[in-house]
């Protein structure tokens, strides 16, 4: 089983992006359990959302607390929001942000932690500051768990026309600047 | 088609194929996406013949409901927490005038202090109703109880219940197969009611009755619960041998053959119950887990049947009884009357709090020690408690509890789940 938190605030697509993770494994024929934490519903404050991956029906119903991986659609949020609470000793981080894990404060993170510009790409590819598809993106790449062809498939199966295909472009642009980075840094 | 969707959604879809005719509702936290989605379904045209009818309140909904179902329309509606008391009155005017109106509860705590997050206080509350009161375990099986609750709701002439745990089942998204319109419509005939407000053959139903029936118009009540004890299973036979899966049915043995110890709950908790059982039945303990599924009516025999040779019964209710303790547990001691066995209560999950492996396992550990006290509340938080009853004996007014104790935590925004 993978566990996956996401975190972000209400307006983001935390959320959402949890369902589209569910709905790409689902796609590869994988069992997936997404869902909110429930009530935070307010535009700016913090939500946080869950997604299973596994190889069997899902029937724990429990919060992620020990999650695989870290998602951070707000880099923000590591000021207010104990984001890394429970992260598995392998596991990876995410943050959606310009500067780099040293910039941020975190190079001391045993976790293999990652940044990618999600909010530009998002604005860029579809012309709007929502980081969801981006980030889940450069997951693919850090995480290899779910295809990129998959999360493209689950984006567009959840929209349609130009929505769709920016964020299908964002998600993308993503995957391949966190592919890159972490070739790059192989070679090093 | 097994497709990974929102278990409100797949609920709504399911509703529509069970072809109701009048749809009434109210929207209310978490039972909002449901209706939501099915009044998309009846602007589109694509659930037809079918009136949305939108209500000012619950009172309402319910209302239109029964007017609805006594004309002869297959009619549905949604509901959760506060918005379930205050259809309170029409609820047992539903099921006293023996209307099959279906509707869906996603459980939510009651208030005061207000809490929008999941318990079954809201349909508990509503036992005695007079309304068959089904609990789904997942997803999948909130969905296919529909399919069953129309059969069940029209063959007795009954109104039924089906409630399945708000946020944590009706906001997951997992995969289901939500049933094809032809299955339902095979499982499923039209309606044909077995009374019916018509002006051609005018009668009057739900006048006053006096002392000398009343009393056999309960019985009778009760006479048709008594009967869906043996038409649930039945109607839960016929949905496998349909659809090629188990639903439904009065309860759910889960590896209780040879336990020592069991565990009974409702609802969407059993997941995580049986992962936790799985996991001690590997470590060679002998624990098992009953799921009630049919709570109204309460099925004695099986609940017996399944408990009677363990040594120990917890019972997990995400309820609370003020002022004696369990419900749930209330109705096992019932079933187990006259057996002697270690018997254990424990209110848990109230308000959204969540149930977690990690929680169970301390729990189970402490019952198989027999050192649990006889009436629990899993996980709570002590300190919090002793702080505000402090505050109780040396303040004469020291001000709201509720206020008090989230003062006393601080931020909350830090913790996860």
């Amino acid at each position: 089983m993978y566990a996956v938190r996401i975190h972000g605030r209400g307006g983001q697509g935390v959320v959402t992006a949890a369902e589209l993770l569910s709905v790409a494994a689902f796609g590869e024929g994988r069992h997936a359990q997404a869902f909110p934490t429930f009530g935070s519903e307010r535009t700016g404050a913090p939500v946080a959302a869950f997604c299973r991956i596994g190889d069997r029906p899902i029937r724990a119903r429990e919060p992620v607390t020990e999650p695989d991986a870290v998602l951070v659609q707000d880099a923000t949020l590591l000021h207010q929001v104990a984001v890394f609470a429970g992260l598995r000793e392998h596991g990876c981080v995410l943050i959606n942000s310009t500067r780099d894990a040293g910039a941020l404060g975190l190079a001391g993170l045993s976790a293999r932690l990652v940044t990618v510009p999600a909010t530009d790409l998002a604005q860029r590819h579809l012309g709007r500051p929502l980081p969801n598809a981006a980030l889940l993106g450069g997951f693919c790449a850090l995480s290899g768990q779910v295809a990129i062809a998959s999360l493209c498939a689950a984006i567009r199966a959840r929209f349609s026309g130009r929505v769709a295909e920016g964020n299908a472009a964002a998600a993308t642009a993503a995957y391949e600047k966190v592919r890159d980075g972490l070739l790059e840094a192989a070679d090093a | 088609m097994r497709e990974q969707i929102e278990g409100s959604r797949a609920v709504a879809h399911t509703v529509a194929r069970c072809r109701p005719e009048v749809i009434c509702a109210y929207p209310i936290s978490p039972q909002t996406h449901i209706v939501e989605e099915l009044s998309r379904l009846v602007k589109t045209g694509e659930l037809a013949p079918c009136e949305f009818v939108n209500v000012e309140s619950e009172y309402a909904a319910m209302s239109v409901g029964i007017g609805a179902s006594a004309t002869g329309a297959r009619t549905y509606t949604a509901t959760a927490s506060q918005g379930l008391l205050y259809m309170t009155e029409a609820l047992y005017n539903a099921s006293g005038l023996g209307l099959p109106i279906v509707m869906t509860v996603a459980n939510r705590a009651i208030g005061a202090p207000i809490n929008i997050w999941n318990d079954h206080g809201d349909s508990m509350s509503q036992r005695d109703s007079g309304w068959i009161q089904l609990y789904a375990e997942d997803n999948q099986e909130a969905v296919d109880l529909h399919v069953q609750a129309f059969r069940l709701a029209e063959e007795l002439s009954l109104p039924v219940m089906v409630c399945m745990d708000g946020f944590v089942l009706t906001h997951a998204v997992e995969p289901i197969d939500v049933p094809e319109a032809g299955p339902v419509d095979a499982f499923l005939p039209p309606y044909e009611p077995r009374q019916v407000l018509d002006p051609d053959e005018p009668v009057s139903i739900g006048a006053m009755v006096g002392p000398e029936v009343f009393t056999e118009v309960r019985y009778l009540a009760h006479a048709r619960q008594m009967r869906a004890l043996e038409l649930i299973p039945e109607v839960a036979a016929e949905f496998s041998a349909a659809f090629g899966r188990t639903a439904g049915g009065l309860v759910r043995p889960y590896r209780c053959e040879d336990a020592e110890t069991i565990v009974v709950a409702l609802g969407s908790v059993l997941g995580t119950i049986k992962d936790v059982v799985d996991e001690l039945r590997d470590a060679g303990t002998r624990i098992g887990v009953l799921g009630v599924t049919s709570f109204r009516p309460f099925p004695l025999e099986e609940v017996r049947a399944a408990l009677g040779h363990a040594a120990r019964v917890v019972v997990l209710e995400r309820a609370l009884a003020v002022g004696i303790g369990g419900i749930v547990a209330a109705n096992v001691r019932m079933a187990l009357s006259g057996i002697h066995l270690h018997g254990y209560t424990v209110i848990a999950g109230l308000g959204g709090r969540a149930i977690t492996k990690a929680s169970l396992h301390r729990l189970f550990a402490d019952a198989i020690a027999d050192e649990l006290e006889p009436l629990t509340f899993l996980d709570l938080d002590r300190a919090l408690v002793e702080r505000e009853l402090h505050r109780g004996r040396t303040e004469r007014r020291p001000g709201p509890s509720a206020e008090n104790m989230m003062r006393d935590l601080g931020p909350t925004a830090t913790g996860i789940g």
